[in-house]
């Protein structure tokens, strides 16, 4: 394991616990804003101190609760990509590369090949405040690659850039990464950022670990609702399993899951573009009353209230491109369906 | 004219200015990290002589340094001399006067700084030391030059305590304030208003000298901004 890390600490109410393990892969750190993401970041860096655990990086331990073992952030040899770069602002993009350079001997070599790699030689004798965001962004990573690290952390990297330059960056960024040999952590709240980029996600819901995913478990087979939601699903109600389908009380409805249903099944989840209008006489198909009609800027999004719903069911949400909801008939009332396949089994 | 107050008043101002930076940037730096109880009783306490009249602080400073008080008594029995009514004595006072100025304006500014920047600095490798020195104190440098010009003027124009403490004696004691309120008394208003414009003068050219540093600054270094 290149990277081994399984802490707990607690902040106020807030209870964090994490345990993940990578190789040297670009590993995903997945969770809505505030669930312990970027603390999770800085126990590993050395910034924060966890109550209790371990944290081993290719074979060093960096922190042991139990042996009485914590590494300073200097010794940790762990580059830390802060949301804000922090860079310093008091100097030149070439002084802020040379301060990151350990071997004094190497110190102006390493910085100029660090300003050629990531094209930063017109500006190296400005200062962060005189440049582009997207050169903030190359400073700070050609800044962490000087210090050779062992492993490097991402802390929402694109949060300080508008979403037009991010697309570019983004492509630049894991360029870089592809040639870092160690181990990349990559925290993010965006889901796409994380398909993109990594191919294993660690799923954080409100300080807990929910384990590693590869990114087909996460977004076709997800077992956790936490997980379901930060792959996008919106759709999700309480579930009886009835042999090879499930009953769903709040909505009256009972859907074929085309195979056997485990008992222990207690939620669905239920993508919104996988609710479709169908035929009156379609297999499955039930009737809903239209609560609600949103245009969106591709899509529509129908609100529906299934016929059998108890008086205060949340609304099962559709979405469909804006032309097939231009040619439904009767705006009022639909029949919907959805296919055994799309339908999440969760614990 | 007799120069000497005007060389007195400046070393006094120097010397309490370089103990008080130092003093005040310790505090401020350290006391920041402290829990918040302990912070709150710290920071009242020694923000005290700010508020309190000179005359209060001499009071109390002498009551601790006084020849026949504990600590002043130890000294002159072991050393052999007094720590009051010399021309040095009064270096007490402006210390004690003027480091709140210090202590708060640098607090201020290390308050405001990013401590992003300091992990930064240790997730790379520097140690604390060079985090301090290089990045947190270039960084605070406004904050850090206000508090020291501050707490030079305030040690400059220090009179209540001073005058308790070294008292007025020609040529060995005698500053700048302590010269005029003499002079005044004494009906002497040509001698005094001589004082009180070489006062203005080094105070305005003092002020001058920080708005150019300033503006240098401000052409130059566009600091912050990230």
């Amino acid at each position: 394991m290149a990277l081994s890390v399984d802490i707990r600490k607690k902040m106020g109410d807030f209870q964090l616990k994490v345990r993940f393990e990578a190789e040297n892969e670009c590993l995903a750190l997945l969770g809505a804003s505030g669930c312990g993401k970027s603390v999770t970041l800085r126990c590993i860096a050395g910034i924060l101190t966890p109550d209790e655990g371990k944290i081993v990086l290719n074979g060093v331990t960096l922190f042991d609760s139990a042996a009485k073992i914590n590494l300073p952030p200097q010794k940790r040899n762990v580059g830390y990509l802060f949301q804000q770069y922090a860079l310093f602002p008091n100097m030149t993009v070439r002084q802020n590369i040379a301060a990151a350079v350990r071997d004094k001997q190497r110190r102006k070599e390493v910085t100029e090949e660090k300003l050629r790699q990531f094209r930063l030689e017109e500006v190296a004798d400005k200062r962060p405040g005189q440049i582009s965001g997207g050169q903030q962004q190359r400073t700070a990573l050609a800044r962490i690659l000087a210090s050779e690290p062992k492993a490097i952390l991402l802390d929402e990297p694109f949060s300080a850039l508008d979403s037009y330059l991010k697309y570019q960056l983004e492509v630049e960024l894991a360029e870089t990464l592809e040639q870092f040999p160690g181990t990349v952590l990559w925290v993010s709240h965006d889901r796409g950022e994380v398909f993109r980029n990594c191919r294993r996600v660690c799923v954080l819901d409100r300080g807990q670990s929910q384990g590693a995913f590869t990114l087909r478990e996460l977004f076709h087979e997800p077992v956790t609702e936490a997980a379901a939601r930060l792959s996008g699903c919106k759709n999700y109600a309480d579930a009886v399993s009835k042999g090879t389908s499930v009953f769903l009380p709040e909505w009256g409805l009972t859907l074929d899951c085309g195979k056997e249903v485990p008992p222990d099944i207690r939620r669905v989840g239920i993508r919104s573009h996988h609710v479709a209008m169908a035929a009156a006489d379609a297999p499955g198909a039930f009737r809903c009353e239209v609560q609600r009609v949103i245009q969106d800027v591709f899509i529509t999004i129908v609100l529906l209230r299934p016929e059998n719903a108890v008086p205060d069911a949340s609304p099962l949400r559709m979405e469909l491109d804006r032309e097939d909801w231009a040619k439904a008939e009767d705006k009022n009332y639909v029949w919907a369906a959805i296919q055994p396949r799309d339908i999440l089994l969760l614990k | 004219m007799d120069w000497y107050p005007l060389y007195n008043s400046l070393r006094i101002a120097a010397i309490s200015t370089v103990a008080v930076f130092f003093l005040g940037i310790f505090a401020a730096y350290y006391i920041a990290k402290l829990p918040r109880l302990v912070k709150g009783v710290l920071d009242v306490v020694l923000t005290l002589p700010l508020v309190l009249p000179p005359t209060v602080v001499g009071w109390l400073l002498l009551c601790l340094l006084g020849p026949k008080r504990p600590l002043g008594a130890w000294v002159l029995e072991t050393f052999g001399f007094k720590l009051v009514m010399t021309w040095w004595s009064a270096i007490f006072a402006t210390v004690v006067v003027a480091f709140p100025l210090m202590y708060r304006t640098a607090r201020g500014a290390f308050e405001s700084f990013d401590h992003n920047l300091a992990d930064a600095g240790r997730t790379l490798g520097r140690s604390n030391t060079w985090v301090f020195w290089r990045v947190q104190m270039p960084v605070c440098k406004q904050g850090i030059l206000a508090g020291t010009v501050l707490a030079f003027a305030r040690a400059l124009g220090e009179y209540g305590a001073t005058s308790m403490i070294a008292g007025y004696t020609p040529g060995r004691t005698a500053t700048i304030s302590t010269t005029v309120y003499q002079l005044w008394r004494t009906n002497d208003d040509i001698g005094a208003l001589k004082w009180v414009l070489v006062n203005m003068a080094i105070s305005a050219v003092f002020l001058l000298a920080v708005n150019l540093l300033e503006t240098r600054q401000r052409q130059t270094g566009k600091g912050g901004g990230r």
